[in-house]
C-alpha cells in the first residue's frame, strides 16, 4: 500500500488537490498543508474539540479523521465560516460576552455553536452546556460562552 | 501615591468600563497567531525520545539507525548537547538554604524522571522525527525511585543528587507568638487534620512550544515563544546557549493558555534553540498531549498536618502546621520550586489577626515531573488549610462559619498592619467583603433550604473562603535572589502623524485582556478614542524592557507605567498645543483625539493637525520648540514586597451520598482587586479561575504508580472541568485602591484558583456534617467521598 495518496477536496469553497500521507489527520492537513491555521490541535485524541470542524455538514473532530477520508468531502473551517457570514451574530456575542481569553478552544467552540444555533437548539443554558461538554476552555470558565450562545438564539428565535 | 486628579473623572475616560476586547475579533476569525501556525522556510522539527524510568542510568544511548532514517536531519545525545548548552540551576539566594543539581535541558547520565527528554531528533517533518525516535537504542539501568514525598526522606529512600545525602531540598520555619502556650489555655478547642493536596497541572490547550531561529550571519537567535515573560527567556537563551544578550530576540504572539506553566524552562524548548543554533536553520518543537502532562510542570503535592486553636466565644488563637511538598528531581530553574512552599507559610491564616503562629515547610524531591509556580501559587494550600480548619473549629464550637469570621477577620480600618507571618498588609476589605458576599448570595435563605432538603435526605453544603492574594511583586520575589527576572515594566507611547496612538508595553498577553487594557489606560488618560491605539506586546525587539504577565502583575504594574507614559506625552502634547496656540497650558485639554479648551471643551486643535505640523510643517513652529511625540515611563512596586489583594468567596454543593459526586449548583465571589479597569475582564479573570479552582478541588490529579510511572497521560484520563458540570459563577467587587501606585490596580488574576478550592472543601464538609464524616484530600473524588462515607 502506498504511503501517500492523492486527494481532491472542497474546503471553504475552495477546491484542494493534493498528495498527502495516509497517516495525516485531516486537521494537520488543514493547518500544515492547506494553511487554514484557524482549527487548532490540543489533545490529538478527539476529547478536547479544538480541532472541530464541519465535513459534508457534520460537526467533526478534525483529529480524528484521516485527510485521505476527506477526499471529495465538503469542509467548512473557522475561516470559511467567518468569510461566509454564518458565524457573525456568534461572532458578535462572543465579543460582547468576553467568551474567549487566550482563543485557542475559539475556533472549536464557534463549530459546536453553530451547530447548535443552526441546528434549532433552545435558549437553554443546561443544553447549551451539555452541547458544548466537548469542547474543552481552560480561561473562561465557560459561563461567557454559554451566555453568548444563549444571546445568539434568543435574538434569532426573536428576529 | 498621588496623580492627576483629572484622569479618573474626565468625561471620555475607558478605566473601569466594560469595554470589549480589540483582539477577540481576530481570534474569532481564526486569525490568531499561535506559534504551530508559523511555517518557516527550511524549518525542520524536533521530537524527542525520553526516559520511560523515574530513575535510570544511562549506560549507552545508539542512534545509528535513527540517524540513517528517512528525513533525519541531525540527533543529539544529552552529552553531545552537553558541549553546546550550559547547565543551569534553579536556586535563589533569598530562599536561604534551598539546593538543586546542575541540570542539562537532556540528560547526560542519569535520567530522574518518567518523561525527561534524552535525545533530541531533528527531521523534516515531525512524523518523520518521532519515527526516527522509534529506533533509538538506548540501555538503561533502572535505579530505585524515590516517588512518594513523604517516604523520600526517610533514611532508607533512594537519594536522587549523592552529594546532597537526603532528598531534602528546602525548609524554612516560622513561629511567632507562643503557639503551644495558646493552644494549652483552659477554654481552647483544638482541632487537627491532615490535608492532601493531589498533583495537578495546567492543561494549557496550547501546548508548550517554540520555534526557534538562528542567523549565523547576524549571529542572532530568535525564539518564537508560546509564554509569559520574553525578557526572562532571552537573558535565559543568552547565558545557556552563548549568545549576546541583545542578539536574542523572543517573540510571544498569541499564547494558547498559559497560567504559569509557560514561565519556566523546559529542556525541549533549550535544546531546540540550540539545534537552531547549530544547524543555522529554524526548529520546530510543540509538545504532544503526552508530553504536555508528563513535563509541563506539575503544581500542588501537599501534605499538610495542620491544627487550630479556638476559644468558646469563637477567637481563634492561632494555627500550627507542618508542610510538605514533593517538587520532582530538581528545582525548576529559574523560578525555583521553593516558591510554593514559601507561599503557603507566608499566606496561610493571613486574613485572620493571629498572635500565635507556627509553620514548618519541607520541600522534597523526587523521581516525578517537576513541580513549580502555576497559577494562585500555593494560595489553593493555604487558603484551605486555614478556613479548612476554621470551619472545623466552627462546627467543633457550634457556631456559624460567617459568625466565626466576624469575629477573627482582620478589621478594615486597622491597615496598614502585618500578618502573623510577617507580610505587610495595606488597603484590604475583609469585612466589606463577607458582608458583601453574605448579602448577595442570600445566605440565610441557603441555610433554611439545606434544612428543608436534608429532611428529604438531599446533602447540600455550604462553605466560605476569606483570603488574601499574593499581586504586583515587587523586587522581593525574585530579583533580590539573584533571578534575571525584572519586576519592573515599561510602556511606551507615541502619537502619529494621523493622531492616533501606538503603544508598546513589556507585560504581555495569554489571553487575560493585557492589551486591551493597556489601550483602555492610554486611551482614557491622554485622550483619543480607544479605536485610536494600537498596542504591540511580546516582541523584546520592540517593547520596553520588563517583567511580563505572571503573578498577578500585569495591570498593577504594567498598567501603571502605561498610565505614567499616556500622562507624560498628555503634558508634552499640551506643552506644544500651548506654543502652537498661544494658550497657557492649563487652559487646554485632550478629549475624543482633540485639544480643547479645558473649561469649555471646545475644540481647538485636532491631535492629527498637531501631529502634522509637528512631523511634516516645524518651520512653523518656534526653533526653541523642542516636540517629543512619544513617552517611555516604568514602574515597579517599592513600598510593599507584594500588594495584597482580598475576596470572599462562597460554594454551594449537593453531595450524593449514594454515588460520591459533588454537584456545585452555585459560586459566589466577592473580589477587591483595588481600582478595575475593565469589569468585565475581571468578572471573566475571576470564573475562569474559580473553575481552574474547581478542577483541582474536584477533578484533577496526575496519577503515578509506585514505580514513577505517571498513568494519566491524555486528557481522555486527567478530567478537567467541561461546562455541563460547571455551575453559574456571580461576581461582586470592593473597590479598595492601593496606595501604591495612581492607578490603584491590584491583580486579579488568581482569585479564583487560590479560594474556590477551600470554600468546596468547606462547602462537601458543611454537606456531611450530619453523616459525622469529612473529607481532607482533594480532588474530592467519588470515591473519596463514599470512602468518608465508609461506602467503599
Amino acid at each position: 500500500m502506498s504511503k501517500t495518496q492523492d486527494i481532491s477536496l472542497t474546503v471553504n469553497g475552495e477546491v484542494l488537490t493534493a498528495n498527502v500521507p495516509v497517516r495525516m489527520n485531516l486537521v494537520d492537513f488543514l493547518r500544515h498543508e492547506a494553511g487554514l491555521t484557524g482549527s487548532h490541535v490540543g489533545c490529538e485524541h478527539g476529547v478536547c474539540g479544538a480541532c472541530t470542524i464541519e465535513v459534508n455538514g457534520d460537526t467533526v473532530r478534525g483529529c480524528l479523521m484521516l485527510a485521505v477520508q476527506a477526499n471529495g468531502a465538503t469542509v467548512t473551517t473557522i475561516e470559511g465560516l467567518a468569510d461566509s457570514g454564518r458565524s457573525a451574530a456568534l461572532i458578535a456575542a462572543f465579543t460582547r460576552r468576553n467568551a474567549l481569553q487566550c482563543g485557542f478552544c475559539t475556533p472549536g467552540m464557534l463549530a459546536s455553536a453553530i451547530a447548535y444555533v443552526e441546528g434549532g437548539g433552545i435558549a437553554d443554558k443546561q443544553a447549551i452546556r451539555d452541547h458544548i461538554s466537548g469542547n474543552y476552555c481552560r480561561c473562561t470558565g465557560y459561563q461567557s460562552i454559554v451566555d453568548a450562545i444563549h444571546d445568539v438564539v434568543t435574538e434569532g428565535a426573536s428576529a | 501615591m498621588t496623580g492627576p486628579a483629572t484622569i479618573f473623572d474626565k468625561p471620555n475616560t475607558y478605566i473601569g468600563q466594560p469595554t470589549p476586547r480589540a483582539d477577540a475579533a481576530r481570534l474569532l476569525q481564526g486569525r490568531g497567531r499561535f506559534v504551530d501556525d508559523l511555517q518557516l522556510p527550511r524549518m525542520v522539527h524536533a521530537a524527542f525520545f525520553r526516559s520511560p524510568h523515574a530513575h535510570a542510568r544511562i549506560l549507552s544511548i545508539g542512534t545509528t539507525a535513527a540517524r540513517a532514517a528517512p528525513g533525519v536531519v541531525a540527533v543529539y545525545t544529552g552529552a553531545e548537547l552537553a558541549e553546546h548548552v550550559t547547565p543551569y540551576v534553579g536556586v535563589l539566594t533569598h530562599l536561604a538554604g534551598l539546593r538543586s543539581a546542575p541540570q542539562h535541558p537532556i540528560a547526560v547520565d542519569v535520567a530522574r524522571w518518567q518523561g525527561e527528554p534524552l535525545v533530541m531528533v531533528i527531521a523534516q517533518t515531525r512524523a518523520q522525527a518521532e519515527d526516527a525516535c522509534e529506533l533509538i537504542e538506548a540501555d538503561l539501568e533502572e535505579l530505585p525511585p524515590a516517588v512518594d514525598a513523604e517516604a523520600a526522606l526517610t533514611a532508607d529512600a533512594p537519594v536522587i543528587h549523592a552529594d546532597f545525602g537526603s532528598n531534602l531540598a528546602w525548609e524554612r520555619k516560622v513561629d511567632v507568638g507562643h503557639i503551644d502556650n495558646a493552644f494549652a489555655a483552659p477554654d481552647v478547642t483544638i482541632v487537627e487534620r491532615e490535608f492532601r493536596f493531589g498533583r495537578h497541572t495546567g492543561v494549557t490547550l496550547e501546548s508548550r512550544g517554540t520555534v526557534c531561529d538562528f542567523d549565523p550571519s547576524e549571529q542572532t537567535l530568535t525564539m518564537h515563544y508560546s509564554g509569559q515573560a520574553p525578557h526572562m527567556m532571552q537573558v535565559i537563551l543568552s547565558r545557556h546557549i552563548g549568545v549576546a544578550e541583545e542578539n536574542v530576540r523572543v517573540i510571544s504572539n498569541d499564547v494558547g493558555g498559559s497560567f504559569g506553566i509557560k514561565i519556566h524552562t523546559y529542556g525541549d524548548e533549550i535544546a531546540a534553540a540550540a539545534a537552531a543554533k547549530l544547524l543555522k536553520r529554524p526548529v520546530k518543537f510543540i509538545a504532544d498531549r503526552m508530553e504536555s502532562f508528563m513535563t509541563d510542570i506539575h503544581a500542588r503535592d501537599h501534605v499538610v498536618k495542620a491544627r487550630m486553636g479556638i476559644s468558646a466565644e469563637g477567637s481563634i488563637v492561632g494555627i500550627d502546621f507542618h508542610d510538605l511538598t514533593g517538587v520532582g528531581p530538581y528545582s525548576m530553574y529559574p523560578r525555583t520550586s521553593a516558591i510554593e512552599c514559601n507561599q503557603v507559610l507566608n499566606l496561610t491564616g493571613a486574613p485572620y489577626a493571629l498572635e500565635n503562629y507556627r509553620a514548618h515547610g519541607q520541600v522534597v524531591f523526587q523521581n516525578k515531573n517537576m513541580m513549580c509556580q502555576y497559577r494562585a501559587v500555593g494560595h489553593p494550600i493555604a487558603m484551605a488549610v486555614a478556613d479548612g480548619l476554621l470551619e472545623d473549629a466552627a462546627r467543633a464550637i457550634g457556631m456559624d462559619p460567617v459568625e466565626v469570621r466576624r469575629r477573627n477577620l482582620m478589621r478594615d480600618d486597622s491597615y496598614p498592619r502585618a500578618s502573623a507571618s510577617g507580610m505587610k498588609l495595606d488597603d484590604l476589605s475583609h469585612q466589606k467583603a463577607l458582608e458583601k458576599l453574605v448579602e448577595i448570595m442570600d445566605y440565610d435563605a441557603l441555610r433554611a433550604d439545606q434544612i428543608k432538603m436534608r429532611e428529604k435526605g438531599v446533602y447540600r453544603g455550604i462553605g466560605f473562603v476569606s483570603m488574601v492574594e499574593v499581586t504586583n511583586p515587587s523586587p522581593m520575589f525574585y530579583g533580590i535572589g539573584g533571578a534575571h527576572i525584572a519586576s519592573m515594566d515599561g510602556a511606551t507611547v507615541r502619537l502619529d502623524a494621523a493622531g492616533a496612538l501606538h503603544v508598546s508595553s513589556s507585560i504581555t498577553e495569554q489571553g487575560q485582556g493585557t492589551n486591551a487594557i493597556l489601550g483602555q489606560i492610554a486611551a482614557g488618560v491622554f485622550g483619543v478614542p480607544i479605536e485610536r491605539v494600537k498596542v504591540t506586546t511580546g516582541d523584546t525587539a520592540t517593547v520596553p524592557y520588563g517583567g511580563g504577565t505572571w503573578a498577578s502583575r500585569g495591570a498593577g504594574i504594567g498598567g501603571e507605567a502605561m498610565l505614567q507614559a499616556a500622562h507624560a506625552l498628555k503634558t508634552q502634547v499640551l506643552d506644544v498645543a500651548g506654543v502652537m496656540l498661544q494658550s497657557p497650558v492649563a487652559a487646554l485639554d485632550i478629549r475624543d483625539g482633540a485639544v480643547v479648551d479645558a473649561e469649555t471643551g471646545a475644540e481647538r486643535i485636532t491631535l492629527d493637525a498637531l501631529a502634522r505640523t509637528v512631523y511634516y510643517r516645524g518651520n512653523e513652529l518656534p526653533s526653541d520648540l523642542k516636540p517629543e511625540l512619544i513617552a517611555t515611563r516604568h514602574y515597579r512596586v517599592t513600598d510593599f514586597p507584594f500588594v495584597f489583594t482580598n475576596g470572599a468567596m462562597a460554594a454551594h454543593v449537593e453531595v450524593d451520598t449514594e454515588t460520591g459526586f459533588v454537584k456545585v449548583l452555585h459560586f459566589w465571589a466577592v473580589e477587591d482587586c483595588g481600582r478595575v479597569i475593565n469589569p468585565m475582564l475581571v468578572d471573566e479573570q475571576v470564573r475562569g479561575g474559580v473553575v481552574q479552582g474547581i478542577g483541582g478541588a474536584l477533578y484533577e490529579e496526575c496519577l503515578y504508580s509506585p514505580e514513577g510511572q505517571l498513568l494519566n497521560t491524555s486528557m481522555a484520563d486527567y478530567i478537567v472541568p467541561m461546562a455541563s458540570e460547571m455551575p453559574e459563577i456571580t461576581v461582586a467587587h470592593i473597590e479598595t485602591p492601593t496606595k501604591t501606585s495612581v492607578l490603584g490596580a491590584k491583580g486579579a488574576g488568581e482569585a479564583g484558583t487560590g479560594g474556590a478550592p477551600a470554600a468546596l472543601l468547606n462547602a462537601v464538609n458543611d454537606a456531611l456534617s450530619p453523616l459525622n464524616t469529612s473529607i481532607w484530600q482533594m480532588p474530592m473524588t467519588p470515591e473519596r467521598i463514599l470512602k468518608a462515607l465508609g461506602k467503599v
